[in-house]
């Protein structure tokens, strides 16, 4: 059952061909039997799955059921869970357990879905190789000794290994498109907005989103269903229409115009990538596609722009983990000053403090205007960019990320050439865009992910425009051996 | 040499909001400690904060009432620093474009009206309380206030005296009530003041360095706190020493302010717009509709009682210093339908002096406006003198009656025939040939004794005026 999609699971279940509970145990047996190799699950909450998948196969005996009900789906565990341990991947939260469920989790709730537990993810989604996880990196199921990407790691490595029909992941700078793509999965990053933020465990405020991760780009849109809309308790989720993202996913391609910008092809691609690309655009040419060479000028201001606000607004983000209410406390602290910087010392791993004292840098007194200032002129730059591309053509064509899968510890003692993993994912964010990674080939044995962008709110064109190219293509059926 | 004492004044109001700025817990007062915190003032992780329209809406209120200048677009800002009882570890607060920008208030000192610039008024959020005491060593921490909107209003500085910084906050505490945006309680916080004070020699341009003082929760602690700090700034100078800027703390048992904190050590609070909350628009039709929605202001009742009912300057800005106790002055003259100004001279005196005595505000009075009304009509017709009158008064305040049932039961009823005066005066003249002698030779002295015998005649109810042309007539003989 594990190799079906999401869609084929929902008409399964509505066929009766087994049960939401036989289904939700056949995943809890895989995860009992393959998590410790990858590491991608760091709570299972098989009790309360069980009693999801009862409730949820009296559901559909009702006829009560949507899409998701009775699917075994897992929640990235920035996302908060009543009742159920919310990490964040530290070991500053590794002792708090929610009160409360955010909007996302709650959505899903109520669609009927079943949470199989709570997945592995780099510290605060600080990361891009799941390697700043306190409780261990996760294991790209392809190559056990490469990473699965980052931050939603735990998310890619679960569905690629076909420990959970789908996932939820954040992405800030490419959290869930890298690891989608390190791992031959089908990931959305929706637009700014699109799905409300309340309950998911802050980073950087102005670029972090919710997006769906699984094996389709139909799987996609009908997890993007449940999660889309106006949430009144985040401010800045906007209350633009939901549309029926099934409902558009087989309209023609015929015509669509393809912007590939010189800026995606450039150095740094490694040129097997470079192949694997071309290949898929060819295929997209098949589907009445017409591709056009465009610019993003500002693209590569992209990375030290995000390094300036995300780390700006996560040292600001990250103040209330404080050991005073709740989290990490240090043992015996001499005084208040003692009990915060010991708290804090212990409770946060390197990457994490590593960002709070460049935010906490660029926001001060006298370097505000250089940095932070600036980086939001070239927000708006990119902005405008992408606005400008988006007259010209409908989507965006480009790598997910300049190489496949690296090895552990190969960027670990350079930051910068981790942060440059991110290069192509990067200035979506900056520019409250949604964009999707599908797998569209191998280089060495290891997946390759192709992004597809587009303008504000046209997640239903994205999904159509992946799952038309996953009609023609079986890079997404691929599973990895060990794990099949 | 002579010095020039220069106030600014840092109002932090309480606004009368029923839920947080950023959350939907209550805000109400004295609640057992972290019972009105929710998910959001705790700062859960993944907690976000939502704007309440009523705390916007109140501040446009304050705005248009001192003719300021509505910003459009405004913008929350993160102000960043570690407190125990900061759960996020960051106020929100307005920092480069707040929602009010520059009015002004007019005071009225020594019967003098100025002019008294307000640079700007934001919104933010309250802090929580840190506990010090019974813990076993540790602080406790409530967050029942945590997230509670305040309006902080920043004068300009153009205050001279204590004096002067006490009419203007007199002034602004009696317009935040007036517009139901604060209940002005300084003793729970609800209307908190720092002042900038500064001295420089008279004639000098330039500001002297100056000094924060914080913790001054009475206007009386305002005005001590900030002559303690003038003195102690001139002794300063004058011994050649220097001022530091710096905060300082105002001691009320000892009189004395006493240094907190210094700039060196102040923080970088590292001020960004919040990405949690989108600018703040307010549309021109809002404004139109708070506008359209404001009550009488103090300036504008002031004036109104000058003309409407005759009073003078000082009368009307002694009525219209609250919202209620004009209330109540329009009520006791309506009701009376009479002598306007006879009805101010019995709720600024016998009435504000009973108040004062019992510890009341004027809404708690037990002496209802109409009960009072009642006691004037009586005067201005007749039917007791002034002086009963009081007498009366200490009645009805005490038991709830009516005057007209408490002359009648004593008896009160002023004696304005002038058969039965005329009658007890002859009696008096007949009864004292001696003194009649003595005043017929020229002691006129003795006139007061003939009216001390009168009033004790008829125990005080003879109508005064009518007493005085008769008993003249008949010592004249």
């Amino acid at each position: 059952m594990h190799t079906k999609t999401l869609a084929q699971l929902s008409s399964g279940l509505h066929r009766r061909e087994f049960s939401s509970q036989e289904l939700t145990r056949a995943f809890l047996e895989r995860i009992t039997r393959f998590n410790p190799e990858i590491n991608a699950y760091v709570t299972v909450t098989e009790e309360q799955a069980l009693a999801q998948a009862q409730l949820a196969d009296q559901r559909i005996a009702a006829g009560l059921s949507t899409a998701l009900t009775g699917i075994p789906i897992a929640q990235k565990d920035i996302f908060c869970t009543q009742g159920v341990r919310t990490s964040c991947g530290s070991r500053m939260l590794d002792n708090f357990i929610s009160p409360y469920d955010a909007t996302v989790v709650e959505r899903y709730n109520q669609a009927g879905a079943v949470m199989l537990g709570k997945l592995n993810m780099d510290e605060f989604a600080m990361g891009s190789s799941n390697e700043t996880s306190f409780y261990g990196p996760v294991k790209n199921p392809w190559d056990t000794g490469t990473v699965p990407g980052g931050s939603s790691g735990g998310s890619a490595a679960a569905i690629s290994a076909g420990l959970t029909a789908a996932a939820t992941g954040t992405d800030t700078g490419g959290s869930i498109r890298q690891p989608a793509a390190f791992c031959g999965i089908t990931g959305l990053k929706p637009t700014y907005g699109r799905v409300s933020r309340y309950g998911m465990i802050a980073f950087a405020s102005s670029l972090d989103q919710a997006g769906p991760m699984a094996k389709t780009a139909e799987d996609c849109a009908l997890m993007l269903q449940a999660m889309a809309g106006f949430d009144e308790r985040d401010s800045t989720s906007v209350d633009h229409p939901v549309p029926d993202y099934a409902a558009s996913l087989n309209e023609s391609l015929e015509g669509l115009k393809i912007g590939l910008p010189k800026e995606f092809f450039g150095e740094g691609l490694d040129a097997d990538i470079a192949r694997n690309i071309d290949a898929a655009i060819e295929e997209y040419r098949k589907l009445g596609a017409t591709v056009h060479e465009i610019s993003l000028p500002h693209m590569h201001l992209s990375v030290p722009a995000y390094y300036v606000v995300a780390p700006a607004e996560c040292s600001s983000n990250l103040a209330r983990f404080d050991g005073v209410r709740y989290g990490y406390r240090c043992d015996n602290p001499k005084d208040l000053s003692d009990l915060y910087t010991r708290s804090r010392g212990e409770g946060f791993g390197a990457e994490v403090k590593r960002r709070i004292l460049i935010g906490t840098y660029v926001l001060s007194a006298g370097y505000y205007d250089a940095y932070y200032l600036k980086a939001q002129k070239i927000r708006r730059l990119i902005s405008e960019d992408f606005r400008q591309a988006f007259q010209q053509v409908d989507v965006i064509m480009g790598p997910t990320a300049p190489s496949v899968a690296f090895r552990f510890g190969e960027k670990g003692e350079n930051p910068l050439a981790m942060y440059l993993s991110d290069i192509y994912t990067i200035a979506v964010n900056l520019a409250g865009l949604p964009g999707m990674s599908i797998p569209v080939g191998f280089s060495g044995g290891l997946p390759v992910g192709m992004q597809i962008l587009g303008a504000h709110f046209s997640e239903g064109r994205l999904l159509n425009v992946a799952h038309r190219y996953q009609q023609e293509t079986d890079w997404h059926q691929k599973m990895p051996g060990a794990f099949a | 040499m002579e010095w020039e004492t220069v106030i600014g004044l840092e109002v932090h109001a309480q606004l009368a909001t029923q839920s947080k700025i950023f959350s939907g817990a209550p805000t109400a007062y004295g609640a057992e400690p972290n019972t009105q915190a929710c998910a959001i003032d705790l700062a859960l992780p993944g907690v976000l904060p939502v704007l309440n329209a009523e705390a916007v809406r109140m501040a446009v209120r304050f705005g248009l009432a001192i003719g300021a200048h509505i910003a459009p677009v405004s913008v929350f800002a993160r102000k960043n620093y570690f407190y125990p009882d900061l759960p996020k570890g960051y106020q929100i607060s307005q920092y480069d474009l707040p929602v009010v920008g520059k009015g002004q208030l007019s005071i009225l000192v020594d019967g003098e009206e100025q002019i008294v610039g307000i640079t700007r008024a934001h919104l933010e959020e309250d802090a929580g309380k840190s506990l010090h005491e019974d813990f076993d060593g540790y602080s406790g921490i409530d967050l029942n206030r945590a997230g509670t909107p305040l309006l902080e209003i920043v004068s300009e500085p153009d205050m001279r005296s204590a004096k002067e910084a006490v009419a203007y906050l007199k002034k602004l505490h009696a317009l935040v009530r007036y517009l139901g945006i604060c209940d002005g309680n300084m003793q729970e916080g609800s209307f908190r003041c720092d002042a900038n004070v500064s001295v420089r020699p008279k004639g000098q341009k330039e500001f002297g360095t100056r000094a924060e003082i914080k913790n001054l929760n009475s206007f009386r602690f305002v005005e001590k706190a900030i002559n303690f700090e003038v003195e102690r700034q001139i002794e300063l100078l004058q011994s050649g020493g220097t001022v530091v800027q710096e905060t300082r703390l105002y001691d009320s048992v000892k009189d004395e302010t006493r240094s907190m904190r210094s700039k060196e050590e102040a923080n970088d609070y590292r001020y960004f717009p919040d990405p949690d909350l989108l600018p703040l628009e307010i549309h021109a039709d809002f404004i139109e509709q708070v506008r359209g929605q404001l009550p009488e202001l103090p300036d504008e009742k002031r004036d109104r009682f000058k003309t409407q009912y005759g009073l003078n300057d000082y009368d009307a800005l002694v009525l219209t210093a609250t919202r209620e106790l004009a209330d109540y002055y329009e009520a006791v003259t309506a009701a009376a339908g009479c002598d306007a100004k006879l009805c101010a001279n019995w709720v600024m005196g016998d009435l504000s002096a009973a108040l004062n005595k019992a510890g009341l505000e004027i809404e708690d009075s037990p002496l209802e406006a109409a009960r009072l009304a009642g006691l004037v009509k009586l005067i201005a017709d007749d039917t007791i003198s002034g002086k009963i009158a009081k007498q009366v008064f200490e009645v009805i305040w005490e038991s709830g009656e009516s005057a007209d049932v408490v002359i009648e039961k004593q008896g009160l009823r002023q004696i304005t025939d002038s058969g039965a005066i005329e009658a007890i005066i002859d009696k008096i003249l007949a009864d004292n040939p001696e003194q009649l002698t003595q005043y017929r030779s020229g002691k006129d002295k003795l006139f007061g004794f003939f009216v001390g015998q009168a009033m004790k005649a008829t125990q005080g109810k003879a109508n005064p005026q009518q007493l005085n042309d008769l008993l003249k007539s008949k010592l004249q003989g």
